[in-house]
């Protein structure tokens, strides 16, 4: 067990008061949340509500006009370039991943920047998501389940003490989901923090240990699953869209 | 049929000039998403400083070395410097700075050195060997086609197999997600452009001997048939460069040996037409597109 270089009182992404605008647009409206070590957090909101926005202000790559992001209780960097180094990984909405390079390279990608072969590394985390057999494939021809889990397997090679996941789940199957929930809950168990953006209802309310609602950029509810789906003005919002109809 | 091989062969050996100066622009626009309309001005810029190396130090080797060194800091200023202000969505204004900066550069050049042709010594004789009695490839001309070949291989495994080159291939295709997975962006851009304008100078150093000699226009030429090449393979695709390198080279070749020089361009132009109807993305160009 290594001693934490700073307390555990600090939570690991902290987010606070944080606005954003585009143009006259507001975006985030005075959003507050943390995530504590190996927490898993999960936002969510309908469409538009503004939790990609979030990832890209946790990022570097929006800036707020108000408000902040601490990362393990120093200001976020303010380059997304210098996330890895700060243990932050993020997945894409999309997929995010680099077609014409095989699945080992896309991998390799993050772990390019110091020296060294880090192929064993690469190589370990492909075979933790059964992805080894593909290795050598060009990462675009791939079906879309494993091109989710390259983009995840890209995501953990840098063995990340915060993800950031933006809807993981998206265009999975029963059987891929669960798949992915438990890998959330084992990179959770090994002490990372995770933040998970994503509308499948059953995903969430598994993996998550706090959700925190966002409704046109503001923060509507926060606790724990079982608080959350309670909450009249969660389900009105959201939850309950899926309820009524 | 003698005549046929003899134009064949030195079609090759063209033909791998062009392909190593297409390649420097497919290397730049794969970086930096440009036609750098100054290519052919840097590029002799750098050829220029071999040219001082050599006279200075008597060798032609310093001076293959000291094009390459000058292509790349080229490249970097060039970069570093006036194109990073256009840096956009705006092509035109990049395509502005680079003519501005072929004026700059060829004035100054011409100012400098003169703007006669200096004759450059090729570092190997340029008569065809023979065999039997059938005239070949000179030595020069293997000389080119060895270097030009052992760059593009190097270029290859630069490309394909260093972590460099992983960085250097993301940063091209998806700038945005590469910056989150902590590339340096910025510094791969500049180091594409070191390679493409030093891939360039080489280009042009060994196009030189072989030409009128050495005048601030010598690489113009040069330009417009590999921008031709390049467009024919498809801007982003460094096996289309080499492939319609050739196959231009030998075109040119043998529209010159068996008509005349003068319809040399209408011939290459005739084929740029052409695939520009069939495949106006060139002939090897791929399916995907860059990302954000
Ligand atoms: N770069 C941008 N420029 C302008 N508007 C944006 C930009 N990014 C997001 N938005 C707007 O901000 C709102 C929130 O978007 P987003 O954070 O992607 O929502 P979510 O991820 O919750 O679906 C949307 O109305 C979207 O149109
Ligand atoms: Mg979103």
């Amino acid at each position: 067990m290594t001693i934490p270089s700073t307390p555990d009182a600090v939570p690991r992404l902290e987010i606070s008061g944080l606005g954003v605008a585009f143009g006259g647009l507001t975006v985030l409206d005075d959003v507050s949340f943390t995530v504590g070590r190996g927490e898993t957090v999960a936002l969510i909101g309908p469409n538009g509500a503004g939790k990609t926005t979030v990832f890209n202000a946790v990022c570097g790559l929006v800036r707020p006009h108000a408000g902040g992001v601490r990362i393990n209780g120093r200001p976020a960097p303010a380059s997304a370039t210098r996330l890895p180094s700060a243990g932050v990984s993020r997945t894409l909405q999309g997929l995010g991943l680099f077609e014409r390079m095989t699945v080992l390279e896309n991998v390799l990608v993050p772990l390019s920047g110091t020296r060294g072969d880090h192929t064993a590394e690469a190589r370990a985390i492909l075979a933790r998501l059964g992805l080894t057999a593909l290795a050598e494939r060009p990462a675009g021809a791939l079906p879309y389940p494993e091109r989710k889990r390259v983009a995840l397997a890209r995501a953990l090679v840098t063995a990340p003490d915060l993800l950031l996941l933006d809807e993981p789940a998206g265009g999975l199957g029963a059987a891929d989901i669960d798949a992915l929930a438990g890998t959330v809950a084992e990179v959770a168990a090994s002490g990372c923090s995770v933040l998970v953006v994503e509308h499948h209802v059953d995903f969430v309310m598994g993996v998550a240990d706090r959700i925190v609602v966002l409704d046109f950029g503001r923060v509507i509810a926060c606790g724990t699953p079982g608080e959350v789906r309670g909450d009249p003005a969660v389900e009105a919002a959201y939850l309950g869209l899926g309820a009524a109809s | 049929m003698d005549r046929l091989v003899f134009l064949l062969s030195s079609g090759l050996a063209r033909g791998a000039v062009l392909a190593l100066f297409a390649l420097s622009l497919v290397i730049v626009w794969r970086s930096a998403r440009v036609v750098n309309f100054a290519q052919a001005a840097m590029a002799i810029t750098a050829v220029y400083a071999a040219f001082a190396i050599t006279a200075a130090s008597g060798s032609y080797w310093l001076g293959l070395l000291g094009a390459l060194a000058a292509g790349a800091l080229l490249g970097a200023l060039v970069e570093r410097g006036p194109l990073r202000f256009v840096r956009g969505d705006d092509p035109l204004s990049g395509m502005i700075i680079a003519i501005g900066l072929v004026m700059v550069l060829q004035a100054g050049l011409a100012m400098a050195f003169g703007p006669e042709h200096r004759p450059m010594r090729a570092p190997f004789p340029e008569r065809p060997l023979m065999i039997g009695e059938i005239p070949v490839l000179s030595p020069y001309e293997v000389f080119v086609l060895i270097v030009a070949a052992a760059v593009m291989c190097a270029l290859a495994l630069l490309f394909g197999k260093t972590p460099l080159g992983l960085k250097l291939r993301a940063a091209a295709f998806a700038p945005e997600t590469s910056r989150l997975l902590g590339v340096r962006v910025p510094r791969m851009v500049t180091i594409g452009w070191m390679l493409s304008v030093a891939t360039a100078a080489l280009a042009a150093l060994l196009l030189v001997p072989t030409e009128l000699g050495l005048n601030p226009h010598a690489a113009d030429l040069l330009f417009v048939d590999a921008f031709a090449v390049a467009v024919v393979g498809g801007l982003d695709s460094p096996v289309g460069a080499l492939a319609a390198g050739l196959i231009i080279g030998i075109l040119d070749s043998l529209v010159t040996g068996y008509a005349t020089a003068a319809a040399a361009p209408l011939a290459v132009l005739v084929l740029l037409t052409g695939v520009l109807l069939v495949r106006p993305r060139g002939l090897f160009a791929a399916a995907d597109r860059r990302t954000g």
